[in-house]
């Protein structure tokens, strides 16, 4: 075969692959998933740019290999494949067609440079621009009449990101002329965000029609420093020194103010703008996260506990006291614990797609050992969680998981014979519900047998044989210590930690586990956890003497005990609220309180997964910021408290355990369904 | 019993429950409290009836008294709490102990500590360490670990109701464990 001959042969076949690379392209289009398509295409390029090469298609060797390139983006995962990829490429494949002809074409550099754009932009739109904007507003004189409050819109930039503020006293009139109702301040705002402009107009949606605002973009800071800085980065001068140097010349803000053509504030403002835009600079140039050693977290966490246990004993204080400024530094202070508690805690959460990444490997193996056919499919990844809960939650879910594959999932003939899909499915999903993450394990496997749990039971001793058991609270039993069906469920037998252990480290991270199943259908495990272990908003009652806390998660609403309700309810375990039976329990009868009641007790209604209960009190003192301690294995027998916390007073208040209460008041639930 | 564990020299601090004068090692010891406030811990066991902030640290406070089926006194200015260290389960707890008084640091010569003996005694005797004499007065060193270990093992006693320091009359469960 001549060269020619071969050339020929070559061309022939490349008709044929742009052919199919078209059809690849479209198909690709109409499922932009499909990772089958996309390897195609890859293996369809990688063979154009190989033989064009081989075969002395130079030009065209060069320019599938940067469409090659690109496409390698897409198949790595790091683009998904959009409409404006697929035309491109398109347009890419028919350029290879024409250079294929022989046709003279210099089109090759901006197709290239088009396909690298569609390949771009999807990243970009994923990660929004960080802008730095210029916001200088003017409230109209009358905003505090109409019920906006300045400081208010302020708080909401802030929350927008980091901001530099400078309030402009310009149109502050003499003290005889000052209205003391108006509002006579302008600011200036510099803040950087990923927001949008309409972002930030939409903190002044109320008064954007009277008020002035100029909302503008601050261009980035020099990417040159100045010479000063340069200096200090190279450690040639310190810091100290350039500063010294700065001060000795007059800087010229300050000539222009002394010459009288600007005033302080603005050159306050400008100043402002200067720092604000060089910290930003500065902060993109260094790496945007940092690793901590877990230990220093917490460190911090265990700071900010005894700062909030210091601030409540300092507003006891501020509280009795007649002296204003004392008030005010004290508010202040709670204030900023409060967010300092929140940035901490924030700085500890972790997503907890981490933990699930790593079950994958166990089921795929698991699976492959025992014989059976496995989906494992999980959602929810994004869910935080306190990080310490995260890293202890690994040893029980291994073990549920193993549970689910191992005695849940039947094998493959067995599930063909039931009609049910041939492979199994387990799936693992992390949510927020209120103040707590609900990680749940759903198999569609066998289910629990209650027959065989029952007998099991019986045979240790758990229950009596004519004992009239419902099958949720026979699937309690699988809890507890040493209890197993393995060789009586499955012929598999159990390893390792048993449920009681899962339940336990559960319950050490004041969460618990709730189990549904139905025979033949499979089993739903949830275990619901609190978001944290260390700071929790609490309601602070007293019962009596003592002051307890009640998490303000579970908390519903509060309402009074009044005398209608209490005779109404003298017969009966329940309350009528709004319409709405609650049973309820009467903590000074529970806590066995022998002193007087209040005349007005009240009444906390809290829940419970989809449970409620009225916790009746001598009187609601109000909100708490509750640093949790755990209570010693001395009390591990008392189930109405999950901890206890340290009161401004220094005396300490137990916490308490609403699943515990909630479950306490339900037996008088077949009384409210005769009632109601 | 084997050989007690008697050391060469002890340093004890001593207390007296009813009117008993106990013991234990004073590097247990972490401080003793005038009075703090203890806060209730309604469906608690007698011998544990509440919790106390000590520097920040929730800690239970026990009653040896009941323990060691001694008569509780009501509180009165000489009464302390003494807050010390233990073991639990292998891990270390702080616990605070009602005392009626508390007299002092001593350091009881080696020649003055015998064992405990396996009668005449009012207590278990695997609650008591050593028993040392000091002039006329015997010292009884308590074996704390061991006081708080049998506690955790038990099986609660389920005392829905409030028990108080005035339970003095209620027969304590380990009377019939003894």
């Amino acid at each position: 075969m001549s060269r020619h001959e071969a050339a020929e042969v070559f061309v022939q076949e490349a008709r044929d692959l742009l052919e199919r690379l078209e059809q690849l392209l479209l198909d690709l289009e109409a499922d932009p998933g499909d990772a089958g398509l996309i390897d195609a295409v890859f293996r369809a390029l990688h063979t154009l740019k190989g033989s064009g090469a081989m075969f002395g298609f130079d030009r065209l060797a060069g320019f599938v290999h940067g469409f090659e390139s690109a496409f390698d983006q897409v198949r790595k995962g790091a683009v998904a494949v959009g409409r404006e990829l697929i035309a491109v490429s398109l347009e890419a494949r028919d350029h290879i067609r024409r250079l294929l002809e022989g046709e003279e074409t210099d089109e090759g550099e901006a197709v290239l440079a088009r396909l690298q754009a569609a390949i771009e932009a999807p990243a970009a739109a994923a990660a929004p621009r960080r802008q730095t904007w210029r916001i200088r507003f003017r409230l109209p004189a009358n905003v505090m009449v109409t019920g906006v409050n300045p400081l208010a819109l302020l708080d909401e930039l802030r929350d927008l990101g980091p901001c530099t503020v400078t309030a402009l006293t310009d149109g502050l009139p003499a003290l005889k002329a000052l209205t003391p109702l108006d509002c006579h301040l302008a600011w200036d705002v510099v803040l950087t965000t990923e927001h949008s402009r309409d972002d930030i107009e939409q903190v002044f949606i109320f008064v954007i029609d009277e008020m002035e605002l100029d909302i503008a973009e601050v261009p980035p800071a020099e990417e040159r420093w100045r010479l000063g800085e340069i200096l200090v980065e190279r450690n040639d001068v310190p810091p100290a020194a350039v500063e010294e140097a700065a001060a000795a010349q007059e800087p010229i803000g300050a000539l222009l103010v002394q010459a009288g053509r600007l005033s302080p504030d603005r050159l306050a403002s400008a100043l402002g703008e200067q720092q604000h835009v060089r910290a930003e600079a500065q902060a993109s140039r260094t790496a945007a996260t940092v690793r901590v050693p877990a230990d220093r977290l917490d460190d911090m966490m265990n700071r900010v506990a005894e700062l909030v246990i210091a601030q409540s004993k300092l507003d006891q204080i501020a509280g009795a006291s007649r002296d204003l400024e004392l008030k005010s530094v004290a508010e202040e202070i709670g204030r900023i614990s409060l967010d300092l508690r929140d940035t901490t805690m924030g700085v500890r959460m972790q997503p907890i797609g981490a933990l699930f990444g790593r079950f994958r490997r166990l089921v795929r193996d698991l699976a492959e050992e025992l014989g059976k056919e496995v989906e494992f499919v999980t959602s929810g990844e994004e869910t935080e969680l306190d990080k310490t809960v995260i890293e202890r939650l690994g040893e029980p879910l291994i073990h549920l998981i193993r549970n689910a594959i191992d005695h849940g999932v039947e094998p493959r003939d067995e599930r063909v014979e039931l009609g049910k899909p041939a492979r199994g499915r387990i799936a693992l999903s992390g949510r927020h519900s209120g103040a707590e993450v609900i990680i749940s394990i759903q198999d569609d496997g066998r289910g629990l047998d209650p027959d065989a749990i029952r007998a099991r039971a019986e045979a240790k001793g758990l229950i009596a044989p004519d004992a009239v058991v419902s099958d949720a609270e026979l699937f309690q039993l699988i809890f507890s210590p040493g209890f197993s069906t393995a060789e009586r469920v499955t012929s598999l037998s159990g390893r390792g930690v048993g449920m009681d252990v899962v339940k336990r480290t559960v319950e050490e991270l004041r969460g618990r586990i709730e189990l549904e199943s139905e025979r033949g259908r499979g089993s739903l495990m949830s275990l619901r956890l609190p978001l944290t272990l260390a700071i929790i908003d609490g309601l602070l009652v007293r019962v009596g003497q003592a002051r307890y806390v009640i998490p303000l998660a579970a908390v519903e609403e509060c309402v009074e005990l009044t005398r209608e309700r209490e005779v109404a309810s003298q017969n009966r375990s329940f309350l009528n609220i709004r319409n709405s039976l609650v049973p309820f329990l009467k903590l000074r009868e529970l806590f066995g309180v022998t002193a007087d009641p209040d005349p007005y007790q009240k009444i906390v209604v809290v829940s419970a997964g989809d449970q409620r209960v009225g916790l009746v009190v001598d009187e609601v003192i109000g909100d708490h910021q509750t640093v949790i301690k755990t209570l010693s294995p001395l009390h591990a027998d008392v189930p109405a408290f999950s901890g206890a916390t340290i009161l401004g007073d220094g005396s300490v208040a137990l916490i308490l355990e609403i699943s515990h209460l909630v479950a306490q008041g339900q037996p008088d639930e077949a009384a409210l369904r005769r009632a109601s | 019993m084997s050989t007690p564990d008697r050391p060469e020299r002890s340093e004890l601090l001593t207390f007296q429950l009813d009117t008993e004068i106990v013991a234990v090692e004073a590097v247990r010891v972490r401080e003793v409290l005038d009075k703090a406030p203890v806060s209730e811990v309604p469906g608690a066991r007698p011998f544990v009836p509440g919790v106390l902030n000590v520097r920040g640290q929730v800690v239970p406070l026990a009653d040896l008294r009941l323990k060691l089926n001694l008569s509780i006194r009501p509180p009165t200015p000489d009464s302390r709490i003494v807050v010390l260290e233990t073991t639990i389960g292998g891990e270390p707890v702080t616990v605070g102990v009602r005392a009626d008084r508390v007299f002092e640091v001593t350091e009881l010569e080696p020649g003055s500590l015998e064992e405990a003996p396996a009668i005449g005694l009012r207590w278990r005797k695997e609650h008591v360490r050593f028993i040392g004499k000091r002039g006329e007065d015997l010292i009884i060193a308590l074996d704390i670990d061991r006081i708080f270990s049998d506690e955790e093992a038990q099986v609660p006693v389920g005392t829905a109701s409030a028990a108080t320091f005035q339970d003095q009359q209620a027969p304590s469960s380990e009377r019939a464990g003894a």
